[in-house]
């Protein structure tokens, strides 16, 4: 039947027409594009795999980050506690100190003060025999200008000595 | 064939003509009888669409028929090559020297003398057309691969792309394999020529090229030298020593498996051809039964039905030419697989590959 019965010229043209075209599309069409789309799968392949480098790079950093935040944070605790200690010693070091010295000074004042006053004491007591002496010798010249009141006051002497 | 035949198709050919549908018809010839009754063959008509012709008909206007007459190129070993315009079969006797076309528009010698017939028919003009389409177009789309080179693609190009992928992705990879690259410009020119011949077949005054046994014949053909070509040798122990059958059933399963390698290119060949002849079949007969039954009212139904049968054979046009492009890779697939893990049976499951994505 007409059909089903392969035609020689079309046979002919068609394994010709066909080779040609799965020459030149094979050679000018397919082989560009499959390299643009291989190309650019690539890309996109590289920047898939880039971003997510950087990706997991950045997170890596900002742990790193945290980390040394943390560390410094309790370096900064540490130096901050330490400095509070150091600082409280000295300021009691000092009150101690302090303390100490006012009471020496406050000693030595009072000893000071007590050695003035047996000092000014003494004085006064010496000042008051001498002036004691002068005030008996002056009583006692007038007194005894006559030769009774001598010998009266000889006997009341020698009088008191025995009561002594 | 006789001028009350002709006729009769002419006067058809009126009609037809509301449904753009190519018809062979001879010019010039008894205008009165363009309007008397005639006897309606749809059978004829039918055939003459889905042969080939040495003409391309494109529509018939009142009494002109637009036609466009398509080089005849004869080979004789006595004669030579002899060259002429197809419209110098258009006299009383279809004659022009000792050529003569017959009512199956074949051409017979008078003499009888030995001859080959390389004309360009009308499928042979729509093949020649549909490579230069194809080149065009993917000419353009690999010149903007070049243009568009880092940028999203666009144009056709952006059409056609998901298309060469899926045939990449879905039609290769995971039927051929690792090697699959190696075999991406048969797959794509057979898918896109297919493709693109179904629908220009389904356009009026079309060309009915891939349901043209003699088209598919040579695209099976070139499937099976492909496949032969590129074997290997655990293609050839499979048929030779099938691995898991007893040695006394090889006798048997030899030429079963010689006979597999052919069958797979024949039905290729016949898939296509039958699909594609077997839709144009369809809706011609359609539109034959309006003449059959002589009656506006059934128009509407027809037209219906035939627009439904349209759309169809729009999917049919781009679902065979997957079919075949799947099919080949396929066999390719079989053919280059090779066998890591054989010796037991299973060798069958091995056959289709899973997808290496």
């Amino acid at each position: 039947m007409n059909l089903i019965t392969p035609e020689l010229g079309l046979l002919f043209w068609q394994t010709v027409t066909f080779l040609c075209l799965l020459l030149l599309l094979g050679r000018f069409a397919w082989k560009p594009i499959m390299s643009s789309l291989r190309e650019r799968e690539e890309t996109i392949e590289n920047a898939l795999k880039s971003a997510e480098l950087a990706r997991r790079e950045m997170a890596k950093l900002r742990s790193d980050n945290e980390r040394l935040l943390d560390e410094a944070r309790a370096e900064r605790d540490a130096m901050m506690r330490k400095a509070q200690q150091t600082a409280d010693t000295i300021v009691e070091e000092a009150k101690n100190k302090a303390a100490a010295e006012s009471n020496r000074i406050v000693e030595s004042a009072r000893a000071a003060i007590l050695a003035e006053r047996q000092a000014a004491v003494d004085d006064i007591r010496r000042q008051i025999a001498v002036l004691s002496v002068d005030v008996a010798e002056k009583v006692l010249r007038r007194q005894l200008k006559d030769e009774p009141q001598q010998r009266q006051l000889v006997d009341q002497l020698i009088k008191d000595i025995h009561l002594s | 064939m006789d001028a009350g035949h002709s006729s009769k198709i002419k006067n058809l050919l009126f009609f037809l003509l509301l449904a753009l549908i190519p018809l062979k018809s001879f010019a010039d010839e008894n205008p009165t009888a363009e309007y008397q009754e005639g006897e309606f063959k749809a059978g004829d008509m039918i055939l003459h669409h889905v042969g080939d012709s040495h003409e391309w008909h494109f529509a018939t206007i009142g009494h002109t028929h637009l036609t466009l007459p398509l080089p005849v190129i004869l080979y004789s070993p006595e004669r030579g090559l002899d060259v002429f315009s197809s419209s110098r079969f258009h006299n009383e006797t279809q004659t022009y020297g000792d050529y003569r076309l017959d009512e199956h528009d074949h051409i017979v010698s008078l003499s009888g003398a030995k001859f080959y017939d390389f004309s360009i028919t009308r499928n042979v003009a729509s093949l020649f057309l549909s490579a230069l389409l194809l080149i065009i177009i993917f000419f353009s789309v690999a010149g903007a691969y070049k243009k568009n080179n880092g940028r999203a693609p666009r144009g056709l190009q952006s059409f056609f792309e998901p298309i060469i992928l899926f045939v990449r992705d879905d039609i290769a990879k995971p039927n051929i394999g690792s090697k699959y690259q190696r075999y991406m410009p048969y797959l794509l020119t057979v898918f896109f020529f297919i493709w693109f011949n179904n629908l220009l077949g389904l356009m009026p005054g079309g060309a009915n090229l891939t349901g043209n046994i003699a088209v598919t014949l040579v695209l099976a053909l070139i499937t099976l030298l492909i496949v032969l070509f590129s074997s290997n040798k655990y293609y050839w122990q499979h048929i030779f020593a099938t691995p898991g059958v007893p040695v006394w059933l090889l006798p048997i399963m030899i030429p079963v498996e010689l006979i597999g390698i052919i069958t797979k290119p024949f039905s290729l060949m016949v898939r296509l051809f039958a699909n594609i002849t077997a839709g144009h079949i369809i809706i011609l007969s359609l539109f034959s039964l309006i003449f059959i039954a002589k009656s506006i009212a059934v128009g509407p139904v027809i037209v219906a039905f035939a627009l439904f049968m349209n759309i169809l054979e729009l999917l049919v046009a781009i679902l065979q030419a997957y079919v075949f492009t799947m099919l080949s890779a396929l066999y390719i697939g079989s053919a280059v697989e090779e066998h890591e893990h054989h010796g037991d049976l299973g060798i069958e499951h091995d056959s289709v590959h899973p997808d290496h994505h």
